[in-house]
């Protein structure tokens, strides 16, 4: 049982530096703010890329960072709001991504009333923490660590969770599941007035994706979640602007920047689909260098070409 | 005090008033001439002609794997030619001057061509954003005088092409213009370092005519299901199946691996081993 538990928090472990690996995080993880909508920001360095929704009562956040570095996204969610942070929506349950829930959701608070309030002195501190049902169930397994403060408290298990704008600062916040992507719990988070979509890491244009096949993981549903984004962005003139993507990781997108990505994704996992059919092995077809062409800007991480290749290998041959 | 401050800003001003003389004005309708590489500005290029490009070997493989057919994906139907691409198009530009209305002072200037968007090119010392800012199809660009030459520096571009045949550069690349007029003629020389796709400084001029008459529309653009296919279906070649690189060193009696480009083809003394290579066979290319 003690090597069991041992197996899954390493494994917990390793997933956090793989990811953190893939996405080449920065040494220096200075957190800078960059404004995207009157009321939408893109804070970066975090770990993660975090979204900011500031509103005239509070802040709704999209990921919050690696815990180390949770001061640092107070401090300048503090430069943008003096207004506690109320709502906290995780894309996906990997602690790059939710590692500042428990601090920076323990500064705020989220309205609620009634007989509720009355009856439990609690309820009510805290930011509220919403995300797809798998990423409860991921870190609240017994051996994953996570403190219970840090996991969500609001979940779905639908297409698609739709908060409502009279609460959430007049925007309505839309969490659209993308089954089986990067992990099996991720939304992309559509604010949809603001028309800002944060995708977590099913688009990371910094890099090859990082498919997470242990946590439900696959390359299929990384392409379906990119083509959804796609569906719901709508550009400006000439295919630029219009609809604004936060990524999970890198820079801020519009939806040329995700078809590009898409177009990288779909034709590498058709190559790698191509050389199963024709029998090769795993090793055969990384040493087939079938990905030279897109290397030297999404591979600059040592392994990630390797790993994103057997990620697709894995994705299209294990047994549903 | 006040005085020395006033003498301070008159002397200031004088000198800012002195370099503004400096300047040239490239302010007008300008028409694009099409002497120099025709065949691959109008027609468009053929498919696997790499000559003269300092590319690598992912460079070639995106190119050698790229279906045309990839522009009539609804995403893709409305790009424009990004900012260094898009001097060697066939569309005229309408060059025009911001002016700051207290000092008169040149703050920006704007390209627009027919069929892309409009391109500011910022005067006023202005720094370039954060790398983890947008990129757009025309960049963010700076630019100082030396002497009657504009040199405009450019980041922030997405990703384009340098060649119209799938070619592509990468949104890791920057681009150095200079701008240089004489009367009605203007002349611009990009240059473009890829640190993806290129494995040397790509240098092209180009020449603009003065066209007082010229008028640019509006160009819109709808986008349409040109294909059926299936969802998320993207066009592309698979890797070493591309039948048709065969067909442009065959009909101009070329070494295929000449067409393949790389740094060494720009260069004249390539001329000496293009005698030494075989050329590509005509039966092949039929194949």
């Amino acid at each position: 049982m003690k090597l069991r538990s041992f197996t899954i928090a390493a494994r917990c472990g390793l997933v956090v530096v793989a990811a953190a690996t893939a996405f080449a995080q920065s040494g220096n993880d200075e957190v800078h703010a960059l404004q995207v909508r009157p009321n939408v920001y893109m804070l970066v360095g975090a770990g993660g890329n975090i979204t900011a929704l500031v509103g005239a009562d509070g802040v709704l956040l999209v990921d919050t960072g690696l815990a180390r570095n949770a001061d640092k996204v107070l401090a300048a969610i503090r430069k943008l709001s003096d207004k506690p942070v109320m709502y906290i929506v995780n894309t996906h349950f990997h602690a790059d991504h939710t590692g500042g829930n428990e601090k920076i959701g323990a500064t705020g608070s989220f309205p609620t009333g009634g007989n509720v309030a009355g009856d439990l002195a609690d309820v009510g501190k805290g930011a509220e923490i919403f995300a797809h049902e798998n990423v409860l169930n991921r870190m609240s397994a017994a051996k994953s660590g996570v403190p219970v403060a840090a996991q969500p408290t609001e979940t779905y298990h639908t297409e698609d969770l739709r908060l409502s704008p009279t609460f959430h600062f007049g925007e309505a916040v839309q969490l659209i599941h993308i089954p089986s992507a990067h992990t099996d719990g991720d939304s992309l988070v559509y604010f949809r007035r603001a028309d800002v979509i944060a995708t977590g890491d099913i688009f990371t244009p910094d890099g090859y994706p990082f498919i997470d096949l242990e946590s439900g993981g696959n390359v299929n549903g990384v392409i379906a979640g990119l083509n959804k984004i796609l569906d719901i962005a709508f550009p400006d003139f000439r295919l630029e602007g219009g609809t604004m993507i936060v990524p999970g990781h890198g820079r801020l997108c519009d939806i040329a920047d995700v078809a590009y990505y898409r177009d990288m994704v779909t034709i590498v996992r058709d190559r790698v689909q191509d050389q199963i059919k024709k029998g090769k092995t795993l090793e055969q077809i990384k040493a087939a260098k079938l990905t030279l062409d897109y290397d030297p800007r999404y591979g600059t991480v040592p392994g990630s070409t390797d790993r994103f290749i057997e990620a697709i290998y894995k994705s299209l041959t294990q047994k549903k | 005090m006040r005085r020395l401050i006033r003498r301070w800003a008159v002397s200031v001003s004088l000198l800012a008033a002195q370099a503004a003389l400096a300047q040239v004005d490239f302010s007008g309708e300008w028409a694009p001439r099409f002497h120099e590489d025709q065949p691959e500005r109008v027609p468009g290029p053929e498919l696997g002609d790499y000559l003269g490009l300092p590319i690598n070997e992912a460079a070639r493989m995106r190119a050698n794997t790229w279906s045309a057919s990839m522009m009539t994906l609804p995403e893709w139907q409305c790009r424009p030619h990004s900012a260094d691409y898009i001097w060697r198009g066939p569309s005229p530009v309408r060059i025009s001057q911001e002016v700051n209305p207290l000092t008169r002072q040149v703050t920006a200037i704007h390209a627009e061509w027919l069929r892309s968007i409009d391109r500011p090119i910022y005067l006023d010392g202005r720094p370039h954003p954060p790398d983890y800012a947008a990129h757009t199809w025309a960049g963010f660009s700076t630019a100082k005088w030396e002497g009657d030459m504009l040199t405009i520096y450019t980041t922030h571009l997405k990703e384009g092409y340098i060649r119209r045949n799938g070619m592509a550069r990468s949104d890791k690349a920057t681009l150095v213009e200079h701008w240089m007029r004489h009367g009605e003629f203007l002349t611009v020389v990009t240059i473009v370092t890829d640190p993806v796709y290129l494995t040397e400084p790509f240098i092209r001029s180009t020449d603009y005519q003065l066209d007082l008459h010229q008028q640019i529309p509006p160009y819109p653009c709808e986008m349409v299901q040109e294909v059926e296919r299936p969802k998320g279906d993207v066009p592309h070649i698979l890797p070493g199946e591309n039948t048709f690189l065969n067909e442009f060193p065959a009909k101009h009696g070329l070494p295929a691996a000449a067409a393949m480009g790389g740094a060494e083809t720009m260069y004249p003394e390539y001329r000496k081993k293009l005698k030494t290579m075989p050329k590509a066979s005509p039966e092949a290319a039929k194949q």
